[in-house]
């Protein structure tokens, strides 16, 4: 009923010509671009690691988890917590433990839910991370319902992240250690085992692999790596609130993975620019008359979504990817 | 906790159970029977809140907008169904949950479009607006009694259709083996329908039936569709029956939860089904 969609796990030459331009873009922005547009690009920058670490479970592995955002949240909120209010805290324990701190939560839960299979992971994962947000939405202590600010950015020693420059770097060098760490993986021997689990879990058990410690391995390393871009999230908008926790934050995320292209990881970064991107553009919709379109971006959305979902179920690479390959074969 | 007291947050827990089995049943029959996650399950229960509102205030009465508004809401899933959800039976799960996010959107939006962003309160009927005196000072209206009885015979009458008609028994058919029932002559397709338009019935009614309750505001489909996925997984997926226990388990932890353990209410619900997932990763009642 649900067979693993087909993934792109090799990009064609093209498109990753095409996707190192864009990295090279992205390390000469800050030269061009103005405060707000940098600011957008970091946001979209840590989206990314966002949408990479899912992809880990969801293009990968083939686990659909619905409460991914909580890990991303968790890591904001540990930032939130380790900040005093008066002064800066040092990055270089807090991140590590923040990290740590998604990456256990996402253990524990992670010992739940991948026993279970298909549906259920969904429903899962979605009610685990409803559970999170939940407690820190009914809790005054842990911020209630209005969030908390973090005033200061996590101070490095050796560079400042207050200034948005050295923060937009600081975030590209996070996205690109994830890839490449990400891309590793995924031809390392538990990378093939991880897509031997999401091709037919059942013939990876006969063939001998225990592919319950293997899932909850991925599903850990994923919600750890949420905490990554969680905790840059917190710091680069000095704030939280238990709506990144939520369920439209989880959503999001999957819809930038699919958006992109599952499974390769180059696909969730270009999904989550892509996503935010169109949310912005939404957003601003110009008022046609009387009928302000903008503030009606909630239907447009939805409209895109649907929109995508059946005609582009591979995503911005995959239309590309099979536009090429057209091509090709109509140039033989 | 005295008894009155204790009466009285029984009967809660009991009404509150009813109405999210009445979403869980469509639910978890779509699940079990067109294998298709829908996320937008919660949109037709606060669809059939906001036709609740403006039915009975253009009619003036809450039992004929009730009524008109079920055959709306099933004309709606007949169409919707048609429309949609027909091409994404055979579609990945994270299609389904993609396509029905995206309709939570779009429900959402033409919700604020159509009714604005108001809360709006229903009035109960006279006729059940009273309330049973069980000490001096406390007492318990009627109209609760009201609407678990109408999520009662609603329940029975799920029951009696699935297990004693001939509808029922196609539908069963269908659950189990969807290609031996086709090939026998069954217009499966036509099942599909109607078990879709029927969930889209369930959630509706509920919604209209809780609506002078909880009155009728933003977002309140998406807080009990969370709820109603807690259920289902706990009751497990395709099982009317689990989702009836457990919709009413569902409905003690929390009422209770809110009485005697009111830091952690928001979480007890999820420890319920965190505990379940250990002793049964399938939920109660497998199918």
């Amino acid at each position: 009923m649900s067979a693993p969609k087909a993934n792109l796990e090799v990009l064609p030459r093209s498109i990753q010509f095409v996707l190192a331009l864009g990295a090279v873009a992205l390390l000469a922005f800050p030269l061009v671009g103005t405060d707000f547009y940098l600011q957008m690009v970091t946001r979209m920058m840590i989206l990314g690691i966002f949408a990479m670490s899912l992809d880990l479970l969801q293009g990968v592995t083939g686990l659909v988890s619905l409460g991914h955002a909580a890990y991303f949240g968790l890591a904001g909120y540990a930032l939130a917590f380790l900040t005093p209010q008066g002064e800066a805290v040092s990055l270089w324990w807090t991140l590590p433990l923040a990290v740590l701190g998604s990456g256990l939560a996402a253990l524990v839960i992670g010992f739940f839910v991948v026993r279970t299979h298909g549906i259920y992971f969904i429903m899962v994962t979605m009610a685990f991370a409803q559970m999170i947000f939940f407690l820190f939405f009914d809790n005054k202590a842990l911020g209630g319902s209005d969030g908390i600010y973090i005033n200061f950015k996590p101070d490095a020693t050796v560079f400042d992240l207050e200034n948005k420059r050295v923060f937009y770097y600081f975030t590209f060098v996070c996205l690109a250690g994830v890839y490449l760490l990400l891309r590793r993986l995924l031809w390392s021997p538990f990378g093939r085992a991880l897509a031997g689990i999401r091709v037919n879990e059942h013939r990876m058990r006969a063939m001998g692999f225990g592919t319950f410690a293997y899932k909850l391995t991925a599903f850990t390393l994923a919600g750890a790596l949420a905490g990554l871009a969680g905790y840059l999230w917190g710091a680069q908008t000095g704030f939280v609130n238990p709506e990144l926790m939520g369920f439209h934050m989880s959503a999001h995320a999957i819809m930038m993975v699919i958006l992109g292209g599952m499974g390769n990881f180059a696909g969730a970064i270009v999904g989550a620019f892509a996503f935010e991107y169109v949310l912005h553009a939404l957003k601003d919709l110009p008022a046609i008359g009387t009928f302000n379109t903008g503030k009606h971006w909630q239907l447009w959305m939805g409209l895109f979504i649907v929109a995508v979902v059946i005609l582009a179920p591979r995503g911005l690479l995959g239309l590309v990817e099979r536009f090429l390959r057209r091509k090709e074969a109509g140039d033989e | 906790m005295d008894f009155a007291n204790f009466l009285i947050q029984i009967l809660n827990s009991v009404q509150y159970g009813l109405v999210l089995f009445m979403l869980a049943a469509g639910l978890t029959l779509i699940f079990g029977i067109m294998g298709v996650v829908n996320l937008a399950h919660g949109s037709f229960y606060m669809l059939g809140a906001y036709l609740a509102y403006s039915l009975s205030s253009q009619l003036g009465s809450l039992t004929v907008a009730i009524l008109l508004g079920a055959v709306l809401a099933v004309l709606f899933g007949l169409a919707l169904e048609w429309l949609l959800f027909r091409h994404f039976y055979h579609r990945d799960h994270l299609d389904q949950v993609l396509l029905t996010f995206g309709l939570i959107y779009i429900f959402e939006e033409l919700r604020s479009m159509l009714w604005g962003d108001d809360v709006h309160g229903v009035p109960i009927p006279e006729a059940l607006s009273a309330s049973i005196p069980l000490t001096d000072t406390l007492s318990y209206p009627v109209y609760r009694l009201f609407m678990s009885g109408v999520c009662i015979v609603l329940a029975i009458g799920l029951y009696l259709l699935i297990s004693r008609t001939r509808l029922g028994m196609k539908i069963r058919a269908g659950a189990f083996n969807r290609d031996m029932t086709e090939s026998l002559g069954i217009n499966i397709k036509l099942i599909h329908a109607v078990v879709f338009a029927l969930g889209v019935g369930l959630a509706a009614v509920a919604g209209m039936v809780a609506a002078p309750i909880s009155s009728v505001y933003p977002n309140m489909g998406s807080q009990v569709l969370i709820m109603c996925f807690v259920v289902v997984v706990i009751g497990g997926i395709g099982s009317v029956r689990g989702a009836l226990i457990a919709a009413l388990l569902v409905g003690l932890v929390d009422t209770f939860g809110k009485v005697l353990l009111p830091q952690v209410s928001g979480m007890l619900v999820y420890m319920l089904m965190a505990a379940v997932l250990l002793w049964k990763p399938e939920g109660l009642f497998k199918q």
